[in-house]
């Protein structure tokens, strides 16, 4: 063979990088960060645009009177006047408050007790598919036995809003855990990783997008579950977005009612959203997302 | 049946297995995955278990890293030494960049950090990946990823490396480079590898000694020391001697299964 020019290790280190920069040539591609932006956000400023043109259509045709169904213009105008005002701040702040709190024990209870039924195959057998009977319960199915059980308290609302997100989150854990490849587990043994540093250094990672998946899954029935409590469980001194959702259709205030749900809207979406720059995040890392995929 | 051509030497050998039986299943399914494997492998010596399918090789493997447990026979390994095994997929961590997917067995140890970067470059520099440690496993072709795979392994210090089919989904000529690197890297560090291939060529070119193994049960039924001066090339007459005297042998053993 031709190794006049080198010489052993000299023509080994060539050849590997050679072959090194020919198989990876090209994969570098970068598409910059602003189109990447615009590409993702048009389609959707579009779709609101014509939400909203379909909207002014119906408005416009006359088919409900507009003490009912008030224009887009009309409902920005009351949104801008609360939101110069303290009742619609306060009420989000209620609302935010119970969110969290409701959530962040939703994720621990749901950690934990997916962690200790994925570990444990006992307490697989025993609760696993109650815990996706539970998923399927519609939260406001729970409402009469919270009333009964809390009154119309705060507690029944953060007792629907726990057991709406809980159930998610722990099945994320758990097919989480399922679904860790066992190469992985095996090589990470091999690596020295022993009970806890194992769950640390390799199922924990591994099982992360699920358990993001899950955490999303979680925020999105605590949400609802919250604005469920929140139309049932009125009176309780606090004006929380639910609750002004309730007087503005109790006052047959339309332009009202219609900003705040569009406040609850874009809450929803915010959150999301912040769930879905993490899930993406995730996947970038993991080389699992398409450089055309969003 | 001691099918070892050199005398049983277990106070010296780096691997000693002594009648290693393994049996998977229960009743009537049981399955005879090894039965009374006996084997001592010489510290620095670079041994090949050549093999049909069903032969148990990988199981052999698992049992010595300690991933699974043997029902007969005692496995030993010198000074209690902690086995690196290597598998034919790279089994990196996708969510660590290359630096630190080589990092992880450093860390399990508990080093300090400054002896973990410094440790990390050089077990990179010596798979040729220096200028890749930023990267992630997914932005890498499949033979640096083996070498990434490599260093993970090494950076355990573990005089004994386990490598179940390692190149067996690599194309030839990425194989063939990745030969000689192992071959020096072996040298260098004076490893003790048991290597487990179905490529009968791989074998002649990397071992000091191939073991052929039959199937349906796992025994040893011949062995033979490769007399070949090293660095060795995988087409050179000598290797190719080597390979088609295994691959005669292989395929007698393969025929006894037919009808």
């Amino acid at each position: 063979m031709a190794s006049d020019t080198l010489t052993g290790s000299a023509r080994t280190d060539a050849e590997i990088s050679g072959l090194d920069a020919l198989e990876i040539a090209g994969r570098d591609k970068e598409v910059s960060r602003g189109a990447r932006l615009w590409a993702s956000t048009w389609p959707k400023l579009a779709a609101l645009a014509i939400a909203i043109g379909l909207w002014q259509v119906v408005v416009w045709s006359g088919w409900k009177p507009p003490y009912s169904l008030p224009g887009p213009v009309t409902v920005a105008e009351e949104l801008a006047r609360q939101a110069s005002g303290r009742q619609l701040w306060d009420g989000l702040a209620t609302t935010l408050q119970r969110a969290a709190l409701g959530y962040v024990f939703s994720v621990a209870v749901g950690l934990l007790v997916g962690l200790a039924v994925a570990r444990s195959k006992m307490l697989r057998a025993a609760i696993g598919s109650m815990i996706t009977a539970l998923q399927t319960m519609p939260s406001i199915a729970w409402f009469p036995l919270a009333i009964l059980l809390f009154e119309l308290s705060e507690k029944a609302i953060f007792f629907v809003v726990v057991l709406g997100a809980a159930p998610s989150i722990a099945n994320g854990v758990i097919s989480g855990v399922d679904y860790v490849p066992p190469l992985l587990v095996r090589a990470g043994r091999n690596l020295g990783a022993r009970g806890l540093n194992l769950y640390r250094y390799v199922i924990a990672p591994a099982a992360l997008p699920a358990i993001v998946a899950g955490l999303k899954q979680g925020w999105a029935f605590s949400w609802r579950s919250l604005m469920a409590g929140e139309l049932l469980v009125v009176g309780i001194s606090q004006t929380s977005l639910g609750a002004q959702l309730t007087y503005s259709r109790e006052l047959s205030d339309a332009p009202w009612l219609l900003a705040t749900m569009i406040v609850i809207l874009v809450v929803g979406l915010v959150v999301d959203a912040a769930f879905g720059a993490a899930d993406r995040a995730i996947r970038r890392r993991w080389g699992v997302l398409d450089q055309a995929g969003q | 049946m001691t099918s070892t051509t050199t005398p049983p030497q277990s106070a010296t050998a780096a691997v000693a297995l002594s009648g290693v039986t393994k049996v998977y299943g229960r009743g009537t399914n049981a399955v005879l995955a090894l039965d009374g494997v006996s084997l001592d492998v010489r510290p620095g010596e670079f041994v090949c278990l050549v093999g049909a399918s069903g032969c148990g090789k990988s199981t052999l493997l698992n049992l010595v890293a300690g991933l699974d447990r043997a029902q007969g026979g005692t496995i030993t390994v010198a000074d209690d030494a902690h086995p690196g095994l290597m598998f034919q997929e790279p089994a990196l961590f996708p969510w660590l960049t290359v630096e630190a997917n080589v990092e992880v067995p450093l860390k399990l140890r508990g080093l300090p950090r400054a002896e973990r970067r410094e440790r990390v470059a050089e077990l990179l520099s010596t798979v040729h990946l220096s200028d890749f440690g930023r990267k992630r496993p997914h932005e890498l072709s499949g033979g640096m990823r083996q070498r990434v795979a490599l260093a993970r392994t090494l950076a355990l210090d573990t005089p004994v490396l386990l490598m179940d089919e390692p190149f067996g989904a690599l194309d030839a000529m990425t194989r063939d480079i990745l030969h000689d690197e192992l071959e020096r890297i072996w040298a260098e560090r004076q490893l003790t590898v048991l290597f487990v291939t179905h490529n009968v060529r791989e074998a002649a070119r990397l071992a000091d000694r191939i073991i052929l193994l039959s199937s349906r049960p796992g025994r040893i039924i011949w062995s033979t020391e490769v007399n070949v001066s090293r660095p060795r090339r995988i087409d050179s007459p000598e290797v190719a001697a080597i390979a088609s005297e295994v691959t005669d042998r292989l395929r007698t053993e393969v025929g006894r299964h037919g009808k």
